[in-house]
């Protein structure tokens, strides 16, 4: 079972200082974004109409959030309709019950699952593991966290902090029935995924999902998978669950057009991956349940800045692209939900009351990369400079910004502290700053103070 | 209250005021209009999936010959004489299959599991899946596909053989669904 996140001590800075002393990860983390970079780059170039579909998007998102209520229960009626049965719920606690109460119905002790955050985020496998129910991941990246007993770090390949010699010695050690002869060649590990996962997709009875999208309209569901391991969960077991954040809507059948472009050029860099699976209500013969979450969801949409993180479609380009995430790894975050997403996303849903939700917001350079390859133009550093200003912050801090808005707002207050500076210039430490302000110093240096500040000096040239 | 209700009423609360937008459609509908075929062969090649072109008449004969000896599970409404299909599943070698759409730009075939297209399982326990792909159902863009799709029928969007790029962001060919794509363009 992978370990929890939830009450994860420490903060961003902690976090990340570590992270930067493994030479291994930050080779693995270095090979893997810049890969990814480059693929994405060059099939976003291919298509002349990207702007388009991107402005395509982002609308989609917007009027589906303004209008999320509706859509919800069109869609509900639509599931239902096609014989699918639909929960609601508030919190994570609500449907974790109404998952693990779904399997305990069909009398199983085993599921098996296809990658899906939002059962991530609610730590679904845990819950089921308390009831005395195993979760089988079933994505390689996934299967490979699980038997490492290990975080995910990345959104759509959460072993990517893994190189191959490292996924070898953990199949080795993990999977009874792996040759010791095994390679680390990639091929030979997919291989023995392959002969792992095979005999337990065929036996089990249930599946647990989550879904890239729902259509109102329709009451489709659709998966984006590489493997077949999403295939396998939703077509062969008699029960299929699916855990779906209420944001994953989209209001018509049409709207996939855009989405079908943007997500797989975003996230693996193709023109389109391996395989989607697309379904509404109960099909051959299945048993269909569809668990609509809120955890949160609906007070980011009451935040008029914040809400724009509901629009993201976890295609992780903005990881990929990320000079914090690139150093730092995705653990730093503390979160299912690394990168600049994750900075964004988790302070809001879990709210700013640990030190390490608090620390997110400044886990960013504000470089802007993010909002240029997100697939539906979410603002980031708009988002980061908003929660910012709303976490809390020290007393010295506040007091110092206090004194700093006052003499900054008036422009003799401002050339009296300046000329004050200049002359007790010798008096200030060159490297820290002592007392609270030594924060502040800890990564930067402190500036220099000139003899005579500008505005002095354009005076007495002007009088010259 | 519900938790269907307190839902749709903190979603109610969280948007009351907030102006509704527009949504622009510039992008483009049509992707290309030279030869499809051509572009949909090389797109599916790119997978690394095995393509073939051949002239309609001459597509039963070839797959006959493909498919003997083999345990191929040919679905109902495949137009195959003489060849019986593989009664089961677990132990076919491969199926044999139509599809709904092809997506010349993205390399995409998409099945709705119709007549001749098989159960959703029958195309993905097998390791080997041979498709044929008429030209007249090639369309150049994803629009045009999804425009022809019908959502009340389970799809299976297919753009190469079973992969994974979970080790070190590297596409690698082959885990679950099956390792050979071959498909047939019947012009």
């Amino acid at each position: 079972m992978s370990a929890t996140f939830l009450g994860m001590p420490g903060n961003f800075p902690e976090n990340s200082q570590k992270a930067v002393q493994d030479s291994q990860l930050r080779y693995n983390l270095r090979k893997a974004t810049h890969t990814i970079r480059g693929k994405r780059a060059d099939v976003v170039g291919e298509l002349p109409d990207w702007a388009e579909l991107r402005a395509a998007g982002k609308a989609i998102k917007d009027h589906t959030l303004r209008n999320l209520d509706r859509y919800l229960v069109q869609l509900e009626r639509a599931v239902q309709d096609a014989g699918g049965t639909v929960h609601w719920a508030r919190d994570a606690a609500e449907a974790n019950r109404i998952v693990t109460g779904l399997v305990k119905a069909t009398g199983e002790r085993e599921v098996v699952k296809v990658k899906s955050m939002a059962t991530q985020e609610i730590e679904l496998n845990q819950a089921l593991a308390a009831e005395g129910i195993t979760a089988y991941e079933t994505d390689l990246a996934e299967l490979i966290v699980q038997l490492g007993d290990d975080f995910p770090s990345h959104i759509l390949v959460p072993a990517i902090h893994r190189n191959r010699s490292e996924i070898r010695e953990i199949f080795l050690e993990k999977m009874p029935e792996t040759p010791a002869g095994l390679t680390d060649d990639p091929p030979a590990l997919a291989e023995a995924a392959r002969l792992h996962l095979r005999e337990r997709f065929l036996r089990s009875k249930v599946a647990i999902s989550g879904a890239n999208f729902m259509v109102a309209e329709t009451g489709t569901l659709v998966v984006l998978e590489s493997e077949g391991n999403g295939r396998m969960c939703l077509t062969l077991p008699e029960t299929l669950i699916s855990v779906v954040g209420i944001e994953k809507l989209l209001p018509t059948w049409r709207d996939l057009e855009v989405f079908l472009q943007l997500l797989p050029r975003s996230s693996t860099g193709e023109r389109m991956n391996p395989y989607t699976s697309m379904w509404t209500g109960a099909v051959e013969g299945q048993d269909f349940h569809l668990v609509l979450l809120d955890n949160g969801r609906t007070g980011v949409l009451a935040d008029e800045v914040g809400r724009q993180a509901l629009r993201c479609i976890r295609c992780s380009a903005c990881l990929n692209v990320c000079p914090v995430y690139e150093r730092a790894g995705g653990h730093a975050y503390g979160s299912v939900y690394p990168g600049p997403i994750g900075a964004i996303l988790t302070p809001q849903l879990r709210g700013m009351g640990s030190e390490l939700d608090a620390s997110l917001p400044y886990a960013s350079s504000l470089c802007g990369a993010c909002y240029d390859v997100c697939p539906v133009a979410i603002d980031i550093p708009e988002v980061l400079v908003d929660l910012r200003a709303k976490a809390p912050h020290a007393a010295a801090e506040k007091a110092g910004m206090k004194v700093a808005g006052w003499i900054l707002d008036d422009h003799r207050r401002l050339a009296a502290a300046q000329r004050l500076a200049s002359k007790v210039r010798g008096l200030v430490p060159k490297k820290r700053l002592p007392g609270p302000m030594s924060a502040w110093t800890d990564t930067r240096d402190v500036p220099e103070i000139p003899e005579e500040s500008f505005r002095d000096w354009w005076e007495r040239n002007e009088r010259a | 209250m519900s938790a269907r209700e307190e839902i749709l009423a903190r979603i109610a609360k969280a948007v009351a005021g907030t102006e509704d937008v527009e949504i622009p459609r510039d992008y483009r509908t049509q992707a290309a209009t030279g030869d499809l075929v051509e572009l949909f062969a090389e797109r599916v090649d790119d997978y690394r999936a095995v393509v073939h072109v051949l002239p309609a008449a001459e597509v039963p004969g070839w797959i006959k010959e493909r498919l003997a000896g083999r345990r191929m599970i040919v679905p109902d409404g495949f137009d195959l004489d003489g060849h019986e299909s593989w009664p089961d599943l677990h132990t076919a070698d491969g199926v044999v299959t139509g599809c709904a759409v092809g997506v010349a730009l993205t390399g995409t075939i998409v099945l709705d599991h119709g007549p001749g297209q098989g159960t959703r399982a029958q195309t993905l326990v097998p390791d080997y899946h041979l498709c044929v792909v008429r030209a007249d159902q090639i369309v150049s863009s994803v629009p045009e596909a999804v425009a022809r799709l019908d959502p009340a029928r389970p799809l299976t969007w297919i753009s190469g053989p079973s992969a994974t790029s979970d080790i070190e962001l590297n596409r690698v060919e082959g885990v679950h669904g099956p390792r050979t794509l071959e498909v047939i363009i019947s012009t």
